[in-house]
Order: C-alpha cells, then structure tokens, then sequence
C-alpha cells in the first residue's frame, strides 16, 4: 500500500553492498584468516549489491508501468 | 569478538531504513483497517515473507542452532513435519472461511463461527500470551545483546522496545510486515555465508556427517543419529530427542504443528492482510517455499558448532560450557558468528539477529493490538464508537502492549520460574485449539457450547496429563508430576509432543458430544464460515501452476523428497 517495498529493501542492500564491498577492497587482508583466506566483505558485498539492483529494477519498472 | 565502526556502521543503516519506513508509511494509515490489516493491500509475495519471518524471531533461530548441536538433523522435524504441511492446509483448506468470512482476527472468526464466549475465551488467552511471550524474547535478547554488543540489559530493552514502538506507531501493520520482509533477506543473506564458510571449513557435508558420527557415538547413539531425521525414530532410545515416530507425526506434525499455524493470529493476521482471497490464499503457500529450506540456514549451523567442537584443533571452534558442565547450545549462532566472520560482514550477521528480534516483537504487538482493540476493546468495552477512536485505541494499545512486554522482560530477568509456568499455561491453553477449529471449519453441527466446553475440557486434560507425567530423570513440579506419578516419558519433548495429543483428543471428543446435545445454528447463518454450506471457490484466474491447490501439491511433494534425502 501506499510504498512499494521493493524500493526501501534495494535501497538498503545497495547501501549495505557498497559499505561491504568498499571495506572488503580496502581492508587489511590478514583479517581474512577467520574466514578461510576468502575476502568474504568484497564476494558477499557484491552478492548484496547485485540483490539490492535486482530489487530497485522491479520497483522502478512497476512504478513506472504506472505511468506509460 | 567485539563490533566495530563498519559493523556499527551496518547496523546503523538497518535503524535508519526501519524508522525510514514507519515514517514514509504513516500518511498512508487513515483507518482502522490500514492500521490493523494494512487496508488488506499487501502482495502475496511480501505477505508470504512476513508470515514466515513473523515466527522468526530471534529465539527462534538460536533455539533451532542450539537443537541443530544438540539433536542433529532430526530437528528439521521442527519444519519439515511440524509446519510445512500446516501451512499448505492453511492455505489450500483453511483461509477461505478466515479471508472470505471478513473476520478481522481469528478470535471473530470464533465469534462469528461459534458465539461470544469461545471468541472472549481465546481472545483474551491470545492477548495476555502474546505480551508476555513478547516480554520472553526481550529478555532473551537483553542477555544476547549484552554478551555480543556489550549493551547492558536495560539499554537494549529500552532501546529496541522504542525503535519498535515508533515504527508501529507510525505505519502499523504495514510497518510491521515491510520489516519482515527487510528481516527475511536480512537473515537469508547474514546467514548463507556463514553455513557456507563452516561447511567449507569442516570438508563439506561429507566432512560434517563423519564429525557428526562421532558426536553421536560419544553418545552411545548409532553414526548416523545426528545427520539423518527418520532413520533412528523407531525407538525413543536411539535418537537423542527421545522420541518415537508416532509422537512425531502426531504430537508436532499434528496437533502441535496445525494449532500453531493454522489457528495462531500471529501468522494468520499476515495472510488476512493480503489484498485478494487468492493472494491470502497463496500467502502460507509462498512462504512453505523457504520454509523447507530454512533447515540449511538455523540448524545446519549449530550441526557444525557441535561437529567443530567434538573435534578441537581442526578449526579452533569450541562451544563454551555452562556454570553446571553442559555444552551452551544457545551460543552455536553468536559464537559461529564471531568465528568465522570478518568486521564488515559481522555487523550484517548482528544485523540479522537484531532484525530477528525486533521483528519477532513487532509481530507480536501488532496481533496484540489487533485483538485487544477489536475482540476486547469494542465487544467488551466500547462497542458503538467510530472507526476513528478504534485506530487510535489501537495506538493507545501499542504503547500499553509495549509497555506490559518491557515490564515482563524485567519480570522474567528476575523471576526465571514464573515464566516458565506460564509459558506452561499458555501450551496448555493451545493444545486443543486445532481441534475446535478442525470441527468449527468442516462440521456444520459444531455449536457454541460444544466449542466452549471443548476448548476448557482440552485445556484441564493438558494439565492433567502433565500432571501425571514426567521426563525420565526430572524431578516432580515445573517439568509435570505435580499430581502423581503415572507415567515416565524418555525425554521432556516426548512428553510435550503427548501432551498435545491428549488435549486435542479430549477437546474433539467434547466438542462433538456437546453439540450433539445442545442446539446447532440454522444452516444459512453458517454459509462462509463452514465447509459444507460454502460455494467452492473457482480459482480461474489465475494460470493453473498459481492456483492453490497445485502449489500446495508442489510443496507438499518437495518436502517429502526433503525428508527422503535425509531420511
């Protein structure tokens, strides 16, 4: 109703996807042991980034099938 | 491990969106309908979201890890017997007569199907348990909190009792729902990583069964108790659940499994909020999708703390102990987190937990002030006023069932036994529920006084065979045996799983002779709200593949061949 949450929810993962991906290319490598030598920040931040896109793509499309 | 500024930093871009959303919301809420049923406009994909995530909430996916660890794969029973099939039912049987009837709760629906008293009976048990259940998982997450985030207890409480208590304030049910959804992929994407790095980390599944035969064997159980969930139900004795096939399939696939999800407001409030019947009737159905899955997510996880801890120096992994020796299951999720997580996607893991939690008391404020305002507050109360001193009785509502959940989260961090005596009362009070449902929904002759009867028959039969029984090595008072000592089970679930068993039996018993003696309504007042005297619905409008019935098959189909894999 009213807010299409598709919006608010790509919104959010692009953010959180950036500040993943940004941290993880400029991030001390040896912090990486934990998780098995993967840079897990950059791999999964760019999983949200690809989600969060995915997500603002349907919004968008949807919004503006409104208007045509 | 300790968050730090990019966890925080995460953290705090979820507040912001949570808030951001209640805000954007709050023009759209100008009735009570779109406070308390979202206008009944929400998508079936969003509302099968939030149906899922609303029975998500933080003790839940700690509470299943810590069964992952401590009874293996046998717990995905919890999903795959115990709600799966409910949910299809729910869908497929069951919303026509919620969706259709225009309840607006599930208490009406009893009040419109049955009479006054069986509406008041459950709406106000409904009501008093959702408070407290709500005030349970807040005290929960104050210690969580204050063990991951170093937030003292009152912070914590304090803190998100007014995150939520803003975003219903201002966007209601819709607030509520549109922050499961963010919850859902919240947990989807917070936890995937980490089964992933865990299941890499001990050689994959194969790597994991054969540290988990050792678990089981350390035990005295067969190699393959902890990995498979049929093989060893045979005999209470040889799984570590202490349970037998037939209280599975009955006690939790049954009783406990339909009164939970097909008869709890708490869920079914989602699916009467989507905007069409065959929306609300897909709701359960899309969210039974994920739901089979949810296994690899909250259980899998714990399979892997108690695999690394069995084996110490493969990983480092070890599960801490409790000041009385046994192994602390409840820290599978926040130690596996602060294991194998880095800064950056340790905060998107905190994150999940805190959505879990928040959302998890959402859920359980919006079907609070649903009811109290319609099924109390104007049929006991106020009964003639306009909508728009009910919309903000039930703001009013929002800040009193927040406010009485506050206080029993400090109830419980000081009374530890009084909760668990009414959480006692509470299963007691939803053990028959289904059965009244099961007759109230299929059996035009069903009365009032037979659905009454039944339901507090039910409920004394709960605590009478509680009363007579106890777990095999427990001492008689909060755990049964409080009467006398009649029967020992081997374990406290089996117990749980006989419990409902005996109430649900005993109500449907009742039920029927009670209304075989007592006067049943004229037939045309009961069309829409009983099977037989309901027109079946023609779902034509949809392609064959979205029509309930198929889709519910789909499911059903998936599950078995889930269970068969990890027979």
């Amino acid at each position: 109703m009213g807010l299409d949450i598709r919006i608010p929810l790509g919104v959010m993962f692009t953010l959180l996807g950036l500040l993943l991906t940004g941290f993880g290319f400029f991030s001390d490598p040896a912090i990486y042991q934990r998780s098995l030598g993967i840079d897990i920040n950059l791999w999964w931040g760019l999983a949200l980034l690809l989600f969060g896109a995915v997500m603002l793509g349907f919004g968008w499309r949807a919004a503006g099938g409104g208007t045509h | 491990m300790h968050p730090r500024e990019i966890d925080w930093l995460i953290m705090a871009v979820y507040f912001v969106f949570v808030l951001g959303v209640g805000y954007a919301l709050r023009r759209h809420v100008k009735t009570s309908t779109d406070y308390f049923l979202s206008g009944r406009s929400i998508p079936a994909w969003v509302a099968g979201l939030a149906f899922l995530s609303a029975n998500l909430g933080a003790q839940e996916v700690i509470g299943m890890a810590a069964s992952g660890a401590k009874y293996g794969m046998a717990t995905s029973h919890f999903y795959w017997v115990g709600a799966v099939p409910a949910m299809v039912f729910l869908g497929v049987f069951m919303m026509p007569f919620y969706y259709g009837s225009q309840a607006r709760s599930v208490p009406e629906y009893l009040k419109l199907r049955f009479d006054e008293k069986t509406r008041g009976l459950n709406a106000i048990s409904f009501a008093t348990m959702t408070v407290f259940s709500s005030g349970i998982s807040m005290y929960a997450m104050g210690l969580l909190l204050n063990l991951l985030l170093g937030w003292d207890f009152d912070t914590s409480v304090w803190l998100s009792a007014a995150v939520v208590l803003i975003y219903i304030l201002l966007g209601g049910l819709t607030s509520a729902i549109y922050n499961e959804v963010l919850q859902f992929f919240l947990i989807v994407f917070g936890f995937a990583p980490l089964v992933f790095l865990g299941l890499k980390d001990l050689g994959g599944w194969q790597g994991l069964t054969a540290r988990l035969a050792h678990v089981a064997t350390a035990q005295g159980f067969a190699p393959q108790a902890w990995s498979s969930t049929w093989s060893q139900m045979g005999d209470p004795g040889s799984n570590p659940m202490g349970v037998e096939w037939f209280g599975v399939a009955m006690g939790l696939g049954f009783v406990l499994s339909f009164g939970y999800w097909c008869t709890d407001f708490l869920v079914v409030q989602r699916a009467m909020a989507a905007h069409s019947m065959s929306a609300a009737r897909r709701t359960p159905l899309i969210a039974a999708v994920p739901k089979m899955l949810f296994p690899f997510l909250v259980i899998v996880p714990g399979m892997i703390a108690i695999a690394s801890t069995q084996h110490t120096g493969a990983s480092g992994f070890v599960l801490p102990h409790k000041a009385d020796g046994t192994l602390n299951y409840d820290l599978s999720i926040p130690m596996m987190l602060s294991h194998y997580f880095p800064h950056g996607m340790l905060g998107l893991g905190l994150t999940a937990l805190l959505a879990s939690f928040m959302s998890g008391m959402a859920g359980n404020v919006t079907a609070f002030n649903t009811v109290w305002t319609y099924d109390i507050y104007q049929a006991y109360i106020n009964r003639g006023a306009s909508d728009h001193h009910y919309l903000n009785m039930g703001r009013v509502a929002t800040v009193f069932g927040i406010g009485l959940s506050v206080a029993a989260a400090y109830v419980a961090n000081h009374f530890n036994n009084i909760m668990d005596m009414l959480q006692l009362l509470f299963a007691f009070v939803n053990a028959p529920l289904f059965a009244t449902f099961l007759l109230g929904m299929f059996w035009k002759r069903a009365t009032g006084h037979g659905a009454f009867a039944g339901l507090l028959s039910g409920t004394a039969a709960a605590a009478l065979h509680h009363g007579v029984s106890l777990p095999r090595g427990s001492v008689p008072g909060i755990k049964g045996g409080w009467l006398a000592l009649l029967h020992a089970y081997p374990s406290e679930m089996a117990q749980n799983f006989w419990t409902a068993i005996w109430a649900f039996t005993v109500c449907f018993v009742v039920t029927l002779a009670v209304s075989l003696i007592t006067r049943p309504r004229a037939e045309n007042e009961l069309a829409g709200l009983v099977y037989s005297l309901t027109p079946r619905l023609r779902e034509t409008d949809r392609a064959w593949y979205a029509r309930p019935a198929v889709l519910g098959a789909g499911v059903l189909a998936a599950t078995l061949l889930l269970n068969l894999i990890f027979w």
